[in-house]
Parts: structure tokens; C-alpha cells; sequence
């Protein structure tokens, strides 16, 4: 991977700036993991979720005689065996206040509204008898019309999920800055375009999995595979048991296998599976299989923008306006309205729009509810704006590099309040510097190399076509994040952390921050996550906030701990703070070795072990921002779509780890692919999801993904953190879809106004 | 995703597997490679009462010429025929095809005479044995037949075996020399399932004028679909692009591949022809410096 | 009706007593307690069940426990000589930041072994090919074909078996 990092240059070894090797891989590679479907405990049992064959229908009864007296059955539960048969799980982020009309149990009661939907859980004594006799379980469903549609759940017509909510739409929001209408009676060109983008998926190779315990003599449960929120999660465990001391939940991470939005939210199963624990008294395990996966786990991106845009002739943008339906599937989950919040709030992008109308309405459908998926709401609004911009300079005839120039914010005017809010935060970019970002990739890439290239004849009938997408992503908050860091007399360092581990390496990022602080070396520093046990509280990792927030409490307890020790070895030494050196072995003066104190010596009074704590606490978020660049031939007969080059920009405020960031870059490109050109999940009429199986939601491999070249900068540290930092994780994928699409259309001279690229839809584009 | 149960047998000889299917027939399955049937039992989509398992039976697997044919015993892999030596000399046709089937943890399991029973019209193997003209010898405790390639496939996975036999090997004839072959399909990603393909071979006379071209599609209907017209179209015609762009035009009259989420009937009829345009080409070309 | 079956895993004689529905995977991770192989999708598609069957990577989802009696099956667990150092492969995609979650590596380092036996000089492109039976949710592939050519040329110009630990 060719990666240019224009960046600071590092301070310690294996610190800050640098790429030592990463602290998670060696009991991954040796197949040494412990992955949940990996952990046992004695006399564990097998859950498995029965669920809905029907995308919306109504049942009465459930007769669970058959399944009982099947071979190893120990219990089957349906909402009947549930406490007031199931309560509602909350939304933990930006709820709206209509959407609570729309929350799921844990089981169907009586209604199904999604194929896949969970209605009972068998517990057997091993995974294949669960499944036997689940295919036992008689339930009468009578079918129910369905509705599928973002634009059919608004019909007047439409069948209702929620008789009782008298609409489907679940949550709405209206932003209005400027004066819109007179912005678009000054226009020369308006442009009107209606873009979709498909249902598609975080899909971590890991499926979802659990195992709970439940200790009938200290009255609590462990409940092991938490991931990227164990601490939210318990308190909605412990609120949804009707426990009142969330303390007698421990919830534990074990190796995630991939989150990217959707692993470690609270599903149905998160209270099934604790619950059966209880109920049957034995540890309880499940595996999520791949079919189930596909049908349950957490959906996003679908959605349909119906956008104008106001110009004047010399490319000034004057106005942008924009109503979209996002269609959220059968019940508003855990993340409530974030998607479409982040996509109305963001929409903007790194430009400047004297006035903006922003909507949404998002909907309950019969589909597989949603929720985030890596650069969720801006993978969807970077392909509706940086397609509606390159349309304006085709029919404006300007350059589609010169017509962004010309509308980026100045690098003058920042911190830049956009005006809009998300989740009640206000949406103001931290810093940045677009227009010099632009020409550094411009220089890094070859752009004009790029440009004689497609200009270039192809061989063999082939269409060459370049794209750019500009886009401006987010990182943080959910406001704080702990971290305490623990020193022995032997010169171990612990850090705990209430971030965490999805596969990032975020165990490697916060050693390095604590190198760079601490002051001792790499390979002494060990990082601990995910146990409640251990952990008093914490935020978890997700919108790329680990090292935003993690790593600014890990930096502060370092820094604190630094301190403390060269204060207590200063005053023993009596020297100077300054004029003191930290190591393994304890404190010296520079320059005077033998002037030193052991840390034995020094941590003695604190029985051998001194720890810091610091709660890191953020209320704004921070805004990397970067550029895609796709330069791709395209085959009009068979509509194959070739990428000649791919090339992403990026500043992310300061970088911790090059390798890292490079590694988290091009594997969310590798998404960006398959939202781009190949992943959907399809339904028939009546609901039925067409792609449940691997063969049929088309994840990329080796040979879809190209290399990608990437230009990493650190012209515009976040000034929100001590660290500078802005989070790395999604602008990777942010752009892709808006990039491609882009090149596909300057390469067949046709506007591409939905995703996914398909060999059918290309060619019809072709034909258009 | 845990296969229903069942019974299992695994004999060691062929008597054996054609006893047990005697006895067994219609509540039976013989699984050989099982890349395409486990997966449908491990869905509990195909849920057989007993499997036969023919793996143990060593003299099934081989690759042989016998006067002049190939002979491909049913459990040959994927990955020996792709890597025969004997193959690529006198059946590049076969090379090329098998290299497109799934990848090579696939390939290293799954066998030829599976692939053929199997029947999937989007399979690679089924149309690369239509347009070489292959016959399959089947076997049952009542004796043996060798059927074509036409009177086998019957539909979608639906073939000419009746419930006690066996497919026990495939036998491709020769090819003249001076003929080119090619095996070209495309697929959303390398390994699955083609949207549409074409294996094509040319012989060239020695005017350089078209003697003889076959040209077999996969994913084009309910079995492997030969181009019978358009094959006729070609002969003795000149080989340029306006007669193959005509012949391939030819080859999907009247076709009607099913529609499915990765692409409609009319966008399956386009790469179609675009498939066959490329196969012909391609093998006309390798016919042309196979003269030369 | 179980079978009584015997599998070479790893150099280690295994025997269990199996129903003939137990796939090879679950024999391998629950019989063998062998979890370093991982299933990802049970229908044969991300390879990250994949094990070597007489030496070949196969997918340990698409064949049963009964299928393996009597045959050598080798898994990650098998590739580092010792519990102090890694397999050429595995300190590859160690240094070449390979990997992220880590749950796909067992399966792709199967394949990859058996591949560089194979094919100990492969360009970049054959790799590629090669790797597109294993799908990677986290990497975007390009430091998996980086590490496995770096560890084709460790392999060739040393040959030595194992790179100690660092």
C-alpha cells in the first residue's frame, strides 16, 4: 500500500506518529483467539432464535408442546414466558420523540413485521437438536399486506405497522438555514435530480454471538461477547431485567470479529439470551449463523433524496434543498434517528451554501430494521452532493475540480458553524484547510497524469472516466470516555480503557498515546477493555471516537501519573521535575545516572502500585475531512466496471499509528466498493429477502478491490483534544459510492442518480 | 445452519454405491464433492433421508485418453482436471472453463461428475461438455448407458439419471486439429456464478474460411443451450466482425435466461451475445495461429 | 446412528463418536477443541472455515466429520513450530499489519500456505486470485498480498521454518 503521511514527525519510539507492530495480532494469527463461539463454559446449553418466515403477519397462538418434547429440549420462550411479555428496548442515541411508537420487544407478540423477526427461543443441549426442533414450533400466521418503499410507507394508502401510531413515519426533522428563497430567485441554473441509495450493510465476518451465566447465590450474570458498548448495554440489560443495581450484570468482550456499526448495539437477543440464562439456570450460548445475520442484524443506507440545487453561472453555489425518506425497516432501534440526523446535518459537506433546506422523514417498512454502518448518513448524502455538483459543471461546462475550489469554505473561516445540529450537537467543523488539501492531492495523485490518461484512447471498446468526491466526515462524541493507567514497582503499565476493541487495533493506538505520555516503553504497556468488571464506566467505540476520546483520557492519566512520580522522585532526588528521566527500572537526573530512585523505592508506600484516572469529556465533535479520487474504464457491453486507480486524501487532525490509519482507510474503501458497485439486500413483493445468503449479498474479495493510494495530513489538528486528533476510521468508506459514481458517469457521459452500479444498471445507463 | 439428519453410507466400490442405490433410490442422494450439496443441507433446503457418499470409491477418480477420447472418471476434481496435463494440450477448452469454477478450496473438492449431475445451468462444466459434444456413461445394478450431453440435461437440475444410477465418468471426443476454443463468462465477482457465458469452438479450413463452430452458453435457459443456428450461420463463412457480430446476434434469438436480482432477461440476452462475440473472437483467433 | 471416526489433526491422532450430520468444522472446533478455525457463513462462501485436507484447503463447512475419517487435516493451530515463534506466513501478516479482527486470518493463512507450496514465486496478481476465495471484511486485502509475497521471499531465500519472536 502506498501511503504518502505528511505528518509530524514522531517524539518517542513506538509513540505517537509511529507504526510499531500491533499489540492484538499474535493469538490471532496462531489461531489463538477467543472469539464468543470460541469460549465454553460447563454444562452450557444452545439457544436458538426462531423467527418470523413472513415479512408482516398476525398470530394468535404458539404451540410449544412438539418443541418441548423434542429430543434434548430443555425450554422454548415466546413473549408469553416474558415479564410483562417483553419490554420495549430504548433508543441510546438521538431519539425523537415520535419513534418510541416504533420500538421492538424481544419477541413477536402476536405481530410479526419482519421476515426474521424473532418469536421464540429453544434451548437444547447442542446447536443442530435447537434447530430440529424449532422446525416444531406451530404458529397460525395470517398474512398481513406489506409496504417496502420509502415513498409507499408516506402513501395515504399505506398499510400501518403501527395501527395505533396512525402514520409510519417514525421520526422527522426540518433544518433551515438562509434565505432559500430568494437564494434560488438569483439562480442562473437550478438543478433538480431525484438519487437513491440501496440497502446494504455492515456485515462483519463475524456473525453475532452470546453466552450468559447466571449465579443463583450472588444473584448476578455474566454475560460474555459484549462489544463496542458493554457498559450502555448493561444498564439497558439491567433497566430491561427490572434491576435495579446494574452491577449484577458483568458484561465482558471477548475478540470481536469486526463491528463497523452494527456488532455490539442492543438487539432482541441481547435481553433472549441473559433471560434464558436465568430462566433455565445454565450457561446459555448463541451464535448468530449467517442466514439469521442477514435477516437481523442491523440494515442501513436506504434511501431516496429528492434534491435541488441553485447556482449561478460562474459555479457560485447559491442554495441547496433537500427532503429525504430514510427507511429505517420494521421498528426504530437502538440508534433511533442517528442515520438520517447525521445525513440531514451533514449534508452541506466542505462547502459553502448561502442558504440550505434540509428534511427527512424516516419510515417503518417491513424490511430488517436499521441502524449505523460505517460513515452512516454521509456514505449515503457525499454520493447525493457530489453527484449534484458534477452535474451543475456538466451543464455549466466548468471543470468539476475548479467548480469545488471555487465553493470550499475558506480556510479562514473556521471553527465554521455549518447551522445545523446532530443529536443536539451543533455541527461546527473544528478546523480544516479544504483548499490546501485539495492541492496536495492534486500534486500526490497526478491529477493532470490522470486527466491525460482519460483522455487516452481505451482499448477494446472500453469507457475511461475520472471522479472526485470531496466530503467532510465525523468523529466523537457521546461526550467522555475514562481511562485509568496503573504502574508496578516492576515497571508494568496497565491501562484501562472505556473504549472499545472492535478489530481496529485500538489496544495498539492507546499504548502508543501512553508511550508518547508515560514515557515508558512500548512493549511494558498492556491495555485492558471491555469488562465491566474491571472498567468503571465507558463509552465504547464506534463513529470513530476511540482515540478521539480514549485517547485523550489515556494521554491525561498518563501525563498525570508522569507527574506524579517525577514529583515524588524530585523531591526524593531533589532535583528539578525538568531535569528527571522515567524508565522501567525507576527515576534518574539527566546527565547524572547514578542520582536516581528505584521505582521500587518510590512506589512503596502505595503497596508497589500507583494508578491515575482521568475521564476525558468532549461535548463537540470533531471533522476530518478528505478527497476521493477514481479514475475507472467501463465496459458499455457487459457493464463490468474496471478500477484503474483509487486514490484517497485525508487529514485527520494528527495521526497516531500511519500503518493503522492506512490499514482502516483501505479496508472501509473495500465497503465503499461493495456499497458502490455490489452489496444489496433485495426483496420480493412480499417482503421475502432475496439476499440472505452469501451468494446472493455480494460482499467484494481480492479482485474487486483495487490498491489504494493514500495521502495522509496533519494540516489541521482538532482543537478539541490534546491530542489533536480527529478519528481515522470512516473516511475510507465515506466517498466511495460519490467517487465512483462520478467517474462512471463522466465515463459514459450519463448521470448515475443511484446505487448500487450493477452490471444491468450500467448498462442500461449505457443505453440511456 | 446445521444439517437435518440422516443416513450415511460410504462404500468402497462402485458395486457397493450401485447396491446401496438400488435399494435406496428416491430416498437417497449421492453426495460426491458436496460444494453445491452441502450447502443446500446445511440451509435445510435439501434435507436427503440417506446420503451415499462415493469418495471412498478410488476407481472413479482418474483423467485418461482412451482411443483418442477423454475420459473423466465422475470423481475427478475440479482441481486435477484444471491442472492435467493432457488436458491443456488436447481440451484447453476444459482448462479454461474449470478455471472460472468457484475458487480453489471449491475446486480442490468439488468433482466433475458432480458438477454434471448437479445440472446448474449457470455452471461452467455443463456447457463446456455441450459444446464438446461429451456423452456420460451411467451406471445402475441393471447395467450401463452412455447418454449425450442433450438427452442428460433435462431442466434445471434436472437430468436424464433415474434414481439407481450413477454418473460414473464423461467422455469428451477429440478435437481436429487446427481448432480454437474459448471459454469466456461474466460474473458479478470472480468465482460465483456467471450472469452469462459462452464456450465456442472454431475450426478453420484452409481458406482461412470458418469448417466448423460450435458455440455452447451457460445461464442462457434451463439447461447448456448449443447455438445450433448461429453455429450453421458460421460455416463456411470468413471470420470478421460483422459475421461473428451477426452469428452471436443469431445464438440469442429466442433465449429467455431467467431474471433474478443480478440481472433481468434483457440485460442476461445482451451479455449473452456479448459472451459469444468474445468467445468466437478469441477462439478464432487461437484457431488462426493453431494453423498458422 | 453415530459413526466412530479417527482424524490425523495437526500431527495428533482424534477420534470421536459422531452423527454423520456433524460438519467437519464443528468436529474440528468442538471434538479437537481446535477454535482457530472459524465459521463465517457455513454455505462454503468466506473461507474462514478453511482447513487443509490431505494437504489442499478445503471449507470444513461443506463436508462432514464421517467424510474426514481416516484422512490428515491441518489447521492454524498447526503452522507455528513452537510458542515462541510464527510460521514465515503468520509473522508476515504480522509485520504487514494483515490483519484487524483477526477472524478471518486462520482460513486465508491455510490457503496461503498451501498456495506458496505450490506456487512459491507468485506476482501480485496471482495472489489476488488466489485470496478471492477468502473474504475479508476489515483489511481491503492489500496488506494480506503485501505479507504473503514478503513471506514468499523469506521462504525462498531462507528457508528457514519459523521467524522468531520480535
Amino acid at each position: 500500500m502506498k501511503i504518502t503521511a505528511d505528518i509530524i514527525d514522531p517524539v518517542a519510539i513506538n509513540g505517537i506518529g509511529t507504526s510499531p507492530l500491533r499489540k492484538e495480532d499474535w493469538p490471532l494469527v496462531r489461531g489463538e483467539g477467543t472469539f464468543v463461539a470460541d469460549f465454553k463454559r460447563p454444562g452450557m446449553v444452545h439457544a436458538f432464535v426462531v423467527r418470523s418466515p413472513l415479512a408482516h403477519a398476525r398470530f394468535t397462538s404458539i404451540d410449544r408442546t412438539a418443541v418441548l418434547a423434542s429430543q434434548g429440549v430443555l425450554d422454548v420462550i415466546t413473549a408469553a414466558e416474558l415479564p410483562d411479555r417483553g419490554h420495549k428496548i430504548p433508543t441510546r442515541q438521538f431519539a425523537d420523540e415520535g419513534s418510541n411508537r416504533f420500538l421492538q420487544r424481544p419477541l413477536a407478540d402476536g405481530v410479526v413485521r419482519y421476515s426474521g423477526e424473532p418469536v421464540a427461543v429453544v434451548i437444547a443441549d447442542s446447536r443442530y437438536r435447537a434447530e430440529d426442533a424449532a422446525e416444531l414450533l406451530d404458529i397460525d400466521y395470517e398474512r398481513l399486506e406489506v409496504v417496502l418503499e420509502p415513498d409507499d410507507a408516506v402513501a395515504e394508502s399505506a398499510p400501518l405497522l403501527q395501527p395505533d401510531a396512525g402514520t409510519n413515519i417514525a421520526g422527522r426533522l426540518l433544518v433551515e438555514i438562509g434565505a432559500l428563497d430568494e437564494a434560488f430567485a438569483q439562480a442562473d441554473l437550478v438543478i433538480k435530480e431525484t438519487f437513491r441509495i440501496q440497502r446494504h450493510a455492515a456485515v462483519p465476518l463475524e456473525t453475532r454471538g452470546l453466552l450468559a451465566e447466571y449465579d443463583t447465590e450472588t444473584e448476578s450474570l455474566t454475560v460474555w461477547g459484549a462489544a463496542k458498548i458493554p457498559h450502555v448495554n448493561r444498564a439497558i440489560l439491567a433497566r430491561m431485567l427490572g434491576w435495579s443495581d446494574e452491577s449484577r450484570v458483568r458484561m465482558v468482550e471477548l475478540h470481536v470479529g469486526g463491528g463497523f456499526g452494527a456488532r455490539g448495539e442492543f438487539y432482541p437477543e441481547d435481553f433472549l439470551i441473559p433471560f434464558a440464562a436465568i430462566r433455565t439456570g445454565r450457561p446459555v450460548a448463541w451464535v448468530e449463523d449467517r442466514e439469521e445475520n442477514l435477516r437481523a442484524t442491523n440494515h442501513s443506507r436506504e434511501q431516496v433524496h429528492r434534491v435541488e440545487m441553485a447556482l449561478k453561472k460562474d459555479g457560485t453555489f447559491l442554495a441547496l434543498k433537500d427532503s429525504f425518506i430514510n427507511n429505517t425497516g420494521a421498528y426504530v432501534r437502538t440508534h433511533g434517528m442517528t442515520v438520517p440526523g447525521l445525513s440531514v446535518s451533514m449534508l452541506p459537506g466542505p462547502y459553502k451554501w448561502p442558504a440550505y433546506r434540509g428534511e427527512f422523514r424516516s419510515v417503518v417498512t417491513n424490511k430488517t430494521p436499521g441502524g449505523t454502518y460505517r460513515s452512516p448518513g454521509r456514505f449515503e448524502i457525499n454520493f447525493v452532493r457530489e453527484r449534484l455538483i458534477d452535474i451543475a459543471a456538466h451543464r455549466l461546462g466548468i471543470d468539476t475540480v475548479d467548480i469545488r475550489r471555487r465553493n470550499l469554505i475558506d480556510r479562514a473561516s473556521f471553527p465554521h458553524d455549518v447551522g445545523t445540529l446532530y443529536d443536539g450537537h451543533p455541527v461546527i467543523y473544528d478546523s480544516g484547510d479544504y483548499e490546501l488539501l485539495l492541492d496536495k492531492a492534486l500534486a500526490a495523485f497526478d491529477y493532470e497524469g490522470l486527466k491525460r490518461w482519460r483522455r487516452e484512447p481505451a482499448t477494446a471498446g472500453m469507457r475511461r472516466g475520472l471522479g472526485i468526491g470531496f466530503f467532510v466526515e465525523k468523529a466523537g462524541p457521546a461526550e467522555r470516555e475514562y481511562a485509568r493507567v496503573e504502574l508496578n514497582d516492576r515497571g508494568d503499565v496497565v491501562v484501562y480503557t472505556g473504549s472499545a476493541s472492535v478489530g481496529q487495533g485500538v489496544e495498539t493506538i492507546l499504548a502508543q498515546v501512553c508511550v508518547s505520555h508515560l514515557g515508558l516503553p512500548y512493549d511494558r504497556v498492556r491495555v485492558v477493555h471491555g469488562d465491566t468488571a474491571v472498567i468503571p464506566e465507558g463509552m465504547g467505540a464506534f463513529g470513530s471516537r476511540a482515540t478521539m476520546l480514549g485517547g485523550a483520557a489515556v494521554m491525561r492519566a498518563s501525563e498525570q501519573l508522569r507527574k506524579r512520580l517525577l514529583d515524588a522522585a524530585a523531591e526524593e532526588l531533589e532535583a528539578a521535575p525538568a531535569d528527571l528521566m522515567l524508565t522501567a527500572a525507576g527515576v534518574s537526573v539527566i546527565g547524572a545516572p547514578t542520582r536516581s530512585v528505584s521505582l521500587t523505592n518510590l512506589l512503596s508506600a502505595s503497596a508497589g502500585v500507583i494508578t491515575e484516572e482521568h475521564r476525558f469529556v468532549c461535548d463537540l465533535l470533531g471533522f476530518p475531512y478528505g478527497i476521493h479520487f477514481a479514475a475507472v474504464e467501463v465496459d458499455p457491453a457487459s457493464g463490468a466496471i474496471h478500477i484503474h486507480r483509487y486514490a484517497v486524501a485525508y487529514d485527520i487532525g494528527r495521526c497516531v499509528n500511519p500503518v493503522l490509519v492506512g490499514g482502516q482507510i483501505s479496508g472501509g474503501f473495500a465497503q465503499g466498493i461493495g456499497g458502490a458497485l455490489l452489496e444489496e439486500f433485495s426483496f420480493d413483493a412480499s417482503g421475502q429477502p432475496l439476499s440472505a445468503s452469501f451468494m446472493d449479498y455480494l460482499m467484494p474479495t481480492s479482485e474487486e478491490v483495487p490498491d489504494v493510494e493514500l495521502l495522509i495530513t496533519e494540516d489541521a489538528p482538532s482543537p478539541l483534544n490534546p491530542l489533536g486528533v480527529k478519528g481515522a476510521g470512516e473516511g475510507g468508506t465515506a466517498a466511495v459510492g460519490a467517487a465512483i459514481a462520478n467517474a462512471v458517469s463522466d465515463a459514459l457521459g450519463t448521470e448515475v442518480t443511484r446505487l448500487p452500479l450493477s452490471p444491468q444498471r450500467v448498462v442500461e445507463l449505457v443505453g440511456a | 445452519m446445521k444439517p437435518a439428519q440422516f443416513e450415511y453410507d460410504d462404500p468402497q466400490t462402485e458395486d457397493e454405491a450401485l447396491d446401496l442405490l438400488a435399494r435406496h433410490g428416491d430416498d437417497c442422494k449421492v453426495i460426491a464433492g458436496g460444494q453445491s450439496l452441502v450447502p443446500l443441507m446445511n440451509f435445510r433446503l435439501a434435507r436427503p433421508a440417506r446420503l451415499i457418499d462415493i469418495n471412498r470409491i478410488d476407481s472413479l477418480s482418474y483423467i485418461r485418453r482412451e482411443e483418442g477420447r477423454l475420459v473423466i472418471g465422475a470423481m475427478a476434481r475440479h482441481t486435477h482436471l484444471e491442472h492435467a496435463e493432457e488436458v491443456a494440450q488436447g481440451w484447453p477448452l476444459l482448462t479454461e472453463a474449470v478455471g472460472w469454477v468457484g475458487h480453489a478450496q471449491i475446486r480442490n473438492r468439488g468433482t466433475i461428475g458432480g458438477s454434471v449431475a448437479h445440472a446448474d445451468p449457470a455452471a461452467e462444466l455443463p456447457a463446456a461438455f455441450a459444446a464438446l459434444d461429451a456423452k456420460f456413461q451411467l451406471r445402475s445394478k441393471r447395467g450401463s448407458r452412455t447418454v449425450s450431453w442433450d438427452e442428460f440435461f433435462v431442466s434445471e437440475f434436472t437430468t436424464a439419471l433415474a434414481p439407481d444410477e450413477l454418473v460414473a465418468a464423461v467422455e469428451v471426443p477429440a478435437l481436429d486439429p487446427g481448432t480454437g476454443t474459448a471459454f469466456v463468462e461474466y460474473a458479478r465477482r470472480h468465482g460465483d456464478f456467471a450472469l452469462g457465458g459462452a464456450a465456442a469452438i472454431v475450426k478453420l479450413g484452409r481458406d482461412g474460411r470458418c469448417e466448423r463452430a460450435t458455440i455452447a452458453l451457460l445461464s442462457a435457459g434451463p439447461a447448456p443451450v448449443r447455438a445450433k443456428a448461429a453455429e450453421q450461420q458460421l460455416r463456411g463463412a470468413k471470420l470478421d466482425d460483422s459475421s461473428i457480430r451477426a452469428a452471436s446476434a443469431e445464438a440469442v434469438r429466442g433465449l429467455r435466461p431467467t431474471s433474478d436480482l443480478h440481472g433481468s432477461t434483457e440485460y442476461r440476452i445482451g451479455l449473452l451475445r456479448t459472451m459469444t462475440e468474445r468467445a468466437l473472437t478469441k477462439a478464432a483467433q487461437r484457431a488462426a495461429s493453431s494453423t498458422s | 446412528m453415530s459413526r466412530r471416526i479417527a482424524v490425523e489433526i495437526n500431527g495428533r491422532a482424534v477420534e470421536g463418536e459422531v452423527e454423520p450430520r456433524l460438519l467437519l468444522a464443528d468436529f474440528i472446533r468442538d471434538n479437537a477443541g481446535l477454535t482457530g478455525t472459524h465459521l463465517g457463513c457455513e454455505h462454503g462462501v468466506c473461507g474462514a472455515c478453511t482447513v487443509q485436507l490431505d494437504g489442499h484447503p478445503v471449507r470444513s463447512c461443506l463436508m462432514f466429520a464421517v467424510q474426514a475419517h481416516g484422512h490428515r487435516i491441518a489447521t492454524v493451530e498447526g503452522m507455528a513450530p513452537g510458542d515462541s515463534s510464527l510460521h514465515p506466513l503468520q509473522q508476515a501478516f504480522h509485520e504487514c499489519h494483515a490483519l484487524q479482527c483477526g477472524f478471518c486470518t486462520p482460513g486465508i493463512l491455510m490457503t496461503m500456505e498451501a498456495f506458496l507450496r505450490e506456487e512459491p514465486d507468485p506476482t501480485s496478481e496471482r495472489i489476488r486470485s488466489a485470496l478471492a476465495g477468502n473474504l475479508c471484511r476489515c483489511t481491503g486485502y492489500q496488506n494480506i498480498i503485501t505479507a504473503v509475497r514478503l513471506a514468499a521471499d523469506r521462504l525462498q531465500n531462507k528457508g528457514e521454518a519459523a521467524v522468531e519472536a520480535s
